[in-house]
């Protein structure tokens, strides 16, 4: 009985060993300042650190500027998004395979690398080309969440049944019609819905592109961190705070009411 | 031929609902291109054209002097031990919070169905404390806390810590709310205590489910953590940061190189352990 599960056992043994090596490995090699951030100094500064945020900055004028900040987050993610499911779409043709095998693993790869770079390295890159604002953070956005939804479309397209679409061809339609009218109606729903979860991704990560200088809330946010504004900083959090926790009721409810 | 057959198919039955679309997606996204400043011309500028060829030419080839490499095996490194650091402390809030928040755990719901006032009054309080540390960016944390401990990984690794700990503590509390009551009821009436109702009546049927859980964490702290670097919280993010200020090409191809296969091997390894646990 004991000899049977040994041998899974040994290896289990192997992975856990390793895994606490790494744990061990991580703490022992990094600078670490434990006493920056434990001891009673630590904890007064930090006391003094936190009673600057309140109370948050609430004059009209700054409010205002609050509020265009937040109106410049939603539209970069939102125009981001929309690029990127656009751009999804074309990448997901031969990524499904649609034009040979060799096609089909090149735009994986690509799809791949533009997937791993992430959000915040893409919009620092960017900020050369397009220049400091929220048009590099919207490029950003796009290039990544191209990447991802490109994938899962190319998925949704290979997953989906191909007779409806085959028996048109059959039938003499040419080879848009008979994408646009098998392929594509089958699998919008599902590939709407990949985007839809992906916005409400890029609201997050759209908050904080902005503190590479690709404009947004982020940037209001290291704007005036740097200036020790506590205050005002406190205001930008809050605005963080409740734009993401809009969008989760939105696309909460908006679910439900695909779902029925 | 084919301007006779436009001319007799019928009308188009929902031109109504598609013109109205087209409409109120125009109406909706003008406001959207002016506030994000939608230029694309920028793009084609002779000056902004110059800098990005110059700069995209210098990617080739990718800097890989010995001593640039062992600068950036080091930041890999510190990228990792950032995320797995993280990623201990998280847990180690993660799951005493789990434990007060999972309802299922409750004594006082015992018979009655109802939660006395103060079990109910401490869970709530540990929800929203969950909710508070998940909500705010991960990179919001380490802004802050760059300016509480310095520069360096330190804040690094406490902002994973923090964020994760929100998120790690409310999926655990979902997943053992999730799991079958059967057995940690029937040993919750029988006497047992609540940490031993959880390890022999919750635990064997969710422990599956929870480390593949921790494990995909573990991967998006991974990523998270790369981009730390940024706010000047140490790791690969912090030497490309550098990099970009010289607008060093090369040195930013070799670090985006990097990222992309830290991110494979991440993506891999994880879903390896997560088909050991399936």
């Amino acid at each position: 009985m004991k000899h049977a599960s040994s041998a899974p056992c040994i290896s289990t043994l192997l992975l856990l060993g390793g895994l606490v090596l790494l744990i061990v490995a991580s703490f022992a090699t990094l600078p670490l300042q434990w006493r920056a951030f434990l001891s009673v100094d630590a904890a007064k500064a930090t006391m003094e650190f936190l009673r600057g945020f309140v109370p948050p900055e609430a004059a009209p004028a700054f409010l205002h500027k609050l509020l265009i900040a937040t109106a410049e987050t939603l539209s970069m993610s939102a125009l981001g998004t929309g690029i990127a499911a656009m751009a999804g779409l074309a990448f997901a043709l031969p990524a499904s395979g649609r034009f040979g095998t060799m096609p089909r693993a090149a735009m994986r790869l690509v799809l791949n690398v533009a997937r791993s770079i992430p959000e915040l390295v893409w919009a620092s890159i960017l900020l050369i080309a397009a220049g400091l604002g929220p048009f590099a953070g919207t490029l950003a956005l796009a290039f990544h969440t191209s990447g991802v939804l490109g994938r899962l479309f190319a998925d949704a397209m290979e997953n989906t049944p191909p007779l409806p679409e085959a028996s048109l061809r059959i039938n003499g339609a040419s080879a848009l019609a008979a994408f646009l009218y098998a392929a594509l109606p089958q699998t919008l729903p599902q590939m709407l819905s990949y985007a839809l979860y992906r916005w409400e991704n890029n609201i997050r990560a759209a908050a904080v592109l902005g503190v590479v200088g690709a404009g947004g809330l982020g940037q209001m946010l290291k704007y005036h961190l740097s200036l020790f504004q506590m205050q005002q900083a406190a205001s930008v959090i809050v605005a963080m705070l409740l734009l993401v926790a809009l969008v989760d009721t939105i696309s909460f409810a908006m679910r439900r009411l695909m779902m029925s | 031929m084919a301007a006779s057959t436009i001319r007799t198919a019928p009308p188009d039955p929902a031109w109504r609902g598609r013109v109205t679309a087209s409409v109120l997606t125009l109406v909706v996204l003008w406001p959207m291109l002016v506030w994000s400043e939608f230029k694309p011309w920028v793009l084609l500028d002779a000056q902004s054209l110059a800098a990005t060829g110059r700069f995209l030419a210098d990617f080739f080839p990718p800097a890989h002097s010995a001593e640039f490499l062992r600068l950036a095996a080091e930041a890999t490194w510190q990228t990792v031990a950032m995320a797995t650091a993280g990623m201990t402390l998280a847990l180690l809030g993660a799951v005493p919070m789990t434990i007060i928040a999972t309802e299922r755990l409750s004594i006082s719901r015992i018979g009655t169905g109802r939660i006395r006032i103060l079990g109910r009054a401490v869970r709530l309080f540990v929800r929203w404390l969950l909710v508070g540390l998940r909500s705010v960016p991960e990179l919001v944390w380490a802004l802050l806390l760059v300016r509480i401990v310095g520069l360096g990984p330190t804040a690094g690794v406490l902002a994973i810590a923090l964020t994760y700990c929100g998120m790690l503590g409310k999926v655990y509390a979902e997943i053992l709310e999730s799991a079958d009551p059967h057995a940690s009821d029937a040993l919750l009436r029988n006497g047992a205590s609540r940490l031993a109702a959880l390890c022999y009546g919750t635990l064997p049927e969710s422990a599956s489910e929870l480390v593949s859980y921790t494990i995909y964490r573990w991967e998006c702290a991974i990523r998270g953590s790369v981009v730390m670097g940024f706010v000047g919280a140490g790791g690969l993010g912090q030497r490309m940061d550098e990099s970009m200020k010289m607008l060093a090409g090369g040195e930013v191809a070799t670090m985006l190189i990097i990222f992309v296969l830290l991110v494979a091997c991440a993506d891999s390894i994880s879903k390896m352990l997560r088909r050991r646990l399936a």
